[in-house]
C-alpha cells in the first residue's frame, strides 16, 4: 500500500484522477506539472488513512476554483496551496494536522499534494466529492453538515481573501464566485476546516489510493496487452467503489455543445458496434458527464460515474476533446454509499442536474 | 509566360514541379536528397527546366517545402542557444521553463531562461507593471550566451504590449539578435505557447539554412524569381517573413500534398490519404485546405500550441517491414526507406516489406520478382493495413456522410480501389509528386488568434478587429493587399470566464503580390 507520494507515482495519478473525472476536472497537466516541482523541491508527501487522523486533530480542505482556461494561462505561483491552507489554521488559531483533497477527479488531485509538500504535512486518503463537480458546495463535507468557512483564498502575489462566518454554503458559493473573479478568474482556497472526528463521518474514504491504483492499473493493462477498460473497473472494485462496468462501445457519431453561464453544456451520441451494433447511447454532459441514456433508455446517471474511454488504449476522453469518428469504450463505475443517500442526492442527484429523474444506482439497471 | 517551380526537399527524396500560369503541371523530377541540400535542389530544378525546355528567367515565382526545420527539431541537430524570458512573475513560477520538454533538447537548447514581473489578466489588467530594469539587465547580460531569444507574457493573446517593449528594447541593445514574441506564435495556453515559441527560436538557424540553400540553388540555375516558404496551413509567405515564424513550417509536408491531392483531382471536400515509404498520413480537406486542430498538439514529444493541420499519422508504408510473430503479423514502424529498390523481396532482396505483400496479393506490379510469403501471412498482413487506413479515414471524418478518398504519395499504389465505405477512392495524376505541387499553389494566408473582451464594444466590432489583424498578418507575409478574402472567423467563447470573452480566430488568403513596386 502506497504510504508516500512521489513525483513517479503523479504519472499514474493524474491518469486515474482524469478517469474520476468522468469528462471533466479540468485536465491535470500542469497540475500535475506543479505537483512535480513541489515534490523535487519540498520531497514526498505522506498519505494517511482517515483512521489514522486523531479524532481532535485539524484538517483543512484544499483545492482550485475557477476557469481552467485561466489556469492553462496564468500558471500559478505555486505558493498559492500552502499560504492559504496556513492562513486559514493561522485565523482559526490550529496547526493544520493534515491537509484533504476536496475534489480527487481531474486537476484538484494535484493541487493538495503541493500544499502538503511545503506545509510538510500528510495528505490525507481521502476527499469530498469522489469525482468531479462544478460547485463549492458539492461536496460530502457540506451534505454531512460541516461549513465550508472559513475559508481563505490566495492568488499569486500571496494575497488573502478570508470568507467567515457565512450563513451557509450557498452563500459560501456566491461569495467565492465573486471572489475567484476579481482574482482574475481562478484562485487556490482553503476551506472546511474540520477535525479528525469530522473528517470520520464526511469524507469519502480512499480516493486518493483509488485513483493511483486506477491509474497503475490502466498503464500495465496497456504494457500487457490487457483490455483497459477491465482493469480500470476491477480497481474501481478494490478502492471501495462498485466494479466498473462496460456500458457501451462504438464511434462517436455526434457531439452537440454550447457553453452557457460557464458550463460547457451538450451531448454526444455514440454509434454501437460489436454487441452493441444496432444501438445508440446518449451522454448529456454539464463539464462532467452525467447521464447515459441507451436507445432512450437511461443507464448510467450522477452521481455513479459515466467515463469515455479511447476504444484503443483506454485512455480517459475529456468532453471537450471529443469529436466525430472517435472509437470509444464507455465505462459505468458505480460510487461508494456514502455518494448515494438521500441527502447527497439532494446535491447531486439527477433532479439536483435539471433531470426530470430518480437516481437508479447504476448496479440495479 | 510566368512559371511556378515548387520543391519539396523530404527525406528521401527532393521531388521538383513546374507548373504553368493556369497550374498545368509542365514537368517533374525525383531526386534523392543528399547531405548538401543545395546541390540536390540544384539538380532538380535544373532536370526539370531542361524537361519542360523552359528558360530560367521566365521562372515567376519559385516555392520550397521542406522537413529540414522539422527534422533539425527530431535530431537536436543545427539549433540555437535560446535565452527564453518569461513575463508574468509572481505568476508563472509553480513550473519551470520547458520542465516537461526532452531533457537532451531542453539542454541543447535552453541557455538562459529569467521570469520577470509583468503580463496580463484575462480581462487586459496588468499582474504586474512591467519589470524594464530586469529585462534590461536579462538581455544584456545574456547575449553573449545566445543567439535567439524567445519572450512569453502571460494572456498576450490579450494583449501582446509586454512583448512588443522587449522587441523595441533588443532593437536598441543587440539588433542582430532574433525575437520571436508569443502572441505571434501560438494562442491561449501559455506552455503550449512557450513551447512553440522556444521552438521557433531555436529553429532560425537551421531555417535560415534552408532558405539560403534554396536562393543558392535559384541564382546558380540562373532563377531570379521571388521565393516562397510553404507553411503550415498549406499557403506560403515570403522567405523574409518566413525566416521570422521558422515553426510555422513544421508540418508543411503532409499539408503540402493535401493542397496539392486537391489541386490534382479538382476535389475540395475529401480526406487524403499520403502514404510514402515510412508513414502514412491521414486528413481531411475543407474548402481545398487541411483542417487544423484545435488541440494542443504533440509534436517531438512537447505539447505545443501552434497551427497544424490534423492528422492520424500512421507507421506505415512501402517499406515497412512485414513480420509474423506468435501474436499475428506486425508491419512496421520500421522501414527500409529509400534502400526499398535493393532490399525488398520484388527486387531481389531479402526483407519482407508492405510493397512485397501488396504485389503477392496483385493489388499492383512493381519489382521483378514474387516475394517468398504465404498466402496466409498476405492476406493477414494487408487486411492489417487496410483495417489501419480505413479506420484513419473513419476518424478523419467530421460527419457521417462519407466523403470521397484522394490517395497521393509514392506508395499509394498498395491501396485497393475501395476503402471503408468511401463512396469514391481518386487517384489523380502525378499522384507521387502531389507535396511539391501543393508546395507551387500560389496562395498567401494571414491569421490572427486573440482573446477579446466585449466590454464597451459590440460584437461586430471586435470581429472586424480580428479580421484586420489578419489581414495585415497576409500582407507582411507577401499577399497581394487588393482580393483578400476572409477564409474562417472563429468564435470560440471561453468557459467559465465571467464577462464576455470571446477568443477570435481569423484566416484571411489572397494571391502572391506582383513584382514591382
Amino acid at each position: 500500500m502506497t504510504r508516500r507520494i512521489a513525483p513517479e507515482d503523479l504519472h499514474a495519478l493524474a491518469l486515474g484522477a482524469s478517469i474520476l473525472g468522468a469528462g471533466g476536472g479540468g485536465d491535470p497537466y500542469i497540475g500535475r506539472m506543479m505537483a512535480e516541482k513541489s515534490l523535487r523541491t519540498y520531497g514526498p508527501v505522506s498519505v494517511l488513512d482517515v483512521d489514522d487522523v486523531p479524532e481532535g486533530a485539524s484538517v483543512i480542505a484544499v483545492s482550485g476554483v475557477g476557469a481552467p482556461t485561466v489556469f492553462h494561462e496564468k500558471i500559478p505561483s505555486g505558493r498559492e496551496p500552502a499560504a492559504a491552507v496556513r492562513r486559514l489554521a493561522a485565523h482559526i488559531g490550529v496547526r493544520a494536522f493534515a491537509v484533504c483533497p476536496a475534489e480527487l477527479g481531474g486537476v484538484n488531485s494535484m493541487v493538495p499534494l503541493v500544499a502538503a509538500a511545503e506545509l510538510g504535512v500528510p495528505v490525507v486518503d481521502a476527499d469530498g466529492m469522489g469525482r468531479a463537480f462544478p460547485g463549492v458546495f458539492m461536496e460530502t463535507f457540506h451534505i454531512y453538515g460541516l461549513p465550508g468557512t472559513p475559508a481563505c483564498f490566495a492568488n499569486e502575489h500571496g494575497d488573502l481573501v478570508l470568507l467567515d462566518r457565512l450563513r451557509d454554503n450557498y452563500a459560501y458559493e456566491w461569495l467565492a464566485r465573486g471572489v475567484t473573479t476579481r482574482f482574475g478568474g481562478h484562485a487556490f482556497v482553503a476551506d472546511y476546516p474540520m477535525s479528525g472526528r469530522d473528517l470520520r463521518r464526511t469524507a469519502i474514504r480512499g480516493t486518493l489510493r483509488l485513483a493511483l491504483d486506477i491509474g497503475r492499473s490502466l498503464l500495465a493493462a496497456q504494457a500487457g496487452h490487457r483490455d483497459p477498460a477491465l482493469a480500470i473497473g476491477a480497481a474501481a472494485e478494490r478502492g471501495g467503489y462498485g466494479r466498473g462496468l462496460r456500458l457501451f462501445t462504438g464511434k462517436v457519431v455526434d457531439v452537440l455543445r454550447r457553453t452557457t453561464d460557464g458550463f460547457a453544456r451538450g451531448a454526444i451520441t455514440i454509434q454501437g458496434s460489436g454487441e452493441d451494433q444496432g444501438s445508440a447511447l446518449r451522454i448529456d454532459f454539464q463539464n462532467e458527464n452525467l447521464l447515459a441514456v441507451r436507445d432512450g433508455r437511461p443507464i448510467c446517471m450522477v452521481p455513479d460515474l459515466v467515463c469515455v474511454l479511447d476504444a484503443v488504449n483506454g485512455l480517459p476522453i475529456p468532453t471537450e476533446r471529443l469529436r466525430y469518428g472517435y472509437r470509444v469504450t464507455v465505462l459505468g463505475i458505480p460510487v461508494p454509499a456514502i455518494m448515494r443517500t438521500p441527502e447527497a442526492l439532494g446535491v447531486w442527484g439527477p433532479r439536483a442536474f435539471g433531470y426530470d429523474l430518480d437516481y437508479h444506482p447504476l448496479s440495479e439497471i | 509566360m510566368r512559371y511556378r517551380l515548387g520543391v519539396d526537399v523530404g527525406n528521401t527524396n527532393t521531388d521538383c514541379v513546374l507548373l504553368d500560369s493556369d497550374g498545368r503541371l509542365m514537368a517533374k523530377v525525383k531526386r534523392s536528397v543528399t547531405a548538401d541540400i543545395s546541390a540536390s535542389i540544384r539538380e532538380a530544378v535544373g532536370a526539370v527546366l531542361a524537361l519542360a525546355g523552359v528558360p530560367p528567367a521566365d521562372i515567376g515565382y519559385a516555392m520550397l517545402g521542406t522537413t529540414q526545420v522539422t527534422n533539425a527539431i527530431l535530431e537536436r541537430r543545427r539549433l540555437a542557444r535560446v535565452g527564453l524570458l518569461r513575463i508574468g512573475a509572481p505568476a508563472t513560477e509553480a513550473v519551470d521553463p520547458l520542465a516537461d520538454w526532452p531533457e537532451d533538447l531542453r539542454r541543447v537548447v535552453l541557455r538562459r531562461a529569467h521570469t520577470v514581473r509583468g503580463g496580463h489578466e484575462y480581462d487586459g489588467r496588468p499582474i504586474s507593471p512591467l519589470d524594464e530594469d530586469a529585462i534590461r539587465r536579462f538581455v544584456e547580460t545574456a547575449r553573449d550566451d545566445i543567439s535567439s531569444l524567445a519572450v512569453v507574457s502571460v494572456f498576450s493573446p490579450v494583449r501582446h504590449e509586454h512583448e512588443l517593449w522587449v522587441r523595441q528594447l533588443v532593437q536598441s541593445i543587440d539588433p542582430e539578435l532574433p525575437v520571436s514574441l508569443s502572441h505571434e506564435i501560438g494562442s491561449v495556453g501559455f506552455l503550449e505557447r512557450e513551447s512553440a515559441t522556444v521552438l521557433n527560436a531555436a529553429v532560425a538557424q537551421a531555417a535560415r539554412r534552408a532558405a539560403l540553400a534554396f536562393q543558392e540553388a535559384l541564382g546558380a540555375a540562373g532563377i531570379e524569381a521571388r521565393s516562397y516558404l510553404s507553411q503550415n496551413d498549406g499557403t506560403l509567405m515570403s522567405v523574409e517573413y518566413g525566416l521570422r515564424y521558422p515553426i510555422r513550417t513544421v508540418a508543411c509536408g503532409p499539408t503540402n500534398s493535401m493542397r496539392g491531392a486537391a489541386f490534382l483531382s479538382g476535389v475540395d471536400d475529401a480526406v487524403v490519404v499520403d502514404i510514402g515509404g515510412t508513414s502514412t498520413d491521414i486528413g481531411a480537406l475543407r474548402g481545398g485546405y487541411p483542417l487544423e486542430s484545435a488541440a494542443a498538439v504533440e509534436f517531438g514529444g512537447m505539447r505545443t500550441n501552434f497551427r497544424m493541420p490534423d492528422l492520424v499519422s500512421l507507421g506505415l508504408g512501402g517499406g515497412s517491414r512485414v513480420r509474423a510473430g506468435p501474436e499475428g503479423v506486425r508491419i512496421g514502424p520500421d522501414s527500409v526507406g529509400y534502400e526499398l529498390e535493393r532490399t525488398a523481396q520484388v527486387f531481389g532482396g531479402d526483407t519482407l516489406t508492405l510493397t512485397d505483400i501488396a504485389v503477392r496479393r496483385g493489388v499492383c506490379s512493381i519489382g521483378t520478382r514474387q516475394a517468398a510469403v504465404g498466402a496466409e501471412l498476405a492476406d493477414a498482413a494487408y487486411d492489417a493495413f487496410i483495417k489501419a487506413v480505413a479506420d484513419g479515414v473513419e476518424r478523419m471524418r467530421l460527419t457521417p456522410d462519407p466523403l470521397p478518398l484522394i490517395l497521393v504519395g509514392g506508395a499509394s499504389v498498395l491501396l485497393p480501389d475501395r476503402i471503408g465505405d468511401s463512396p469514391q477512392v481518386i487517384r489523380p495524376e502525378h499522384f507521387d509528386v502531389a507535396n511539391a505541387v501543393g508546395a507551387a499553389l500560389a496562395e498567401v494566408s494571414g491569421h490572427s488568434d486573440r482573446v477579446y473582451s466585449l466590454a464597451g464594444r459590440g460584437r461586430e466590432q471586435v470581429l472586424a478587429q480580428a479580421v484586420a489583424a489578419a489581414e495585415a498578418d497576409a500582407i507582411r507575409a507577401g499577399a497581394d493587399p487588393d482580393g483578400l478574402e476572409v477564409r474562417e472567423v472563429d468564435e470560440l467563447p471561453i468557459a467559465y470566464l465571467p464577462g464576455d470573452s470571446i477568443r477570435v480566430r481569423a484566416v484571411v488568403a489572397g494571391r502572391l503580390r506582383r513584382e514591382g513596386p
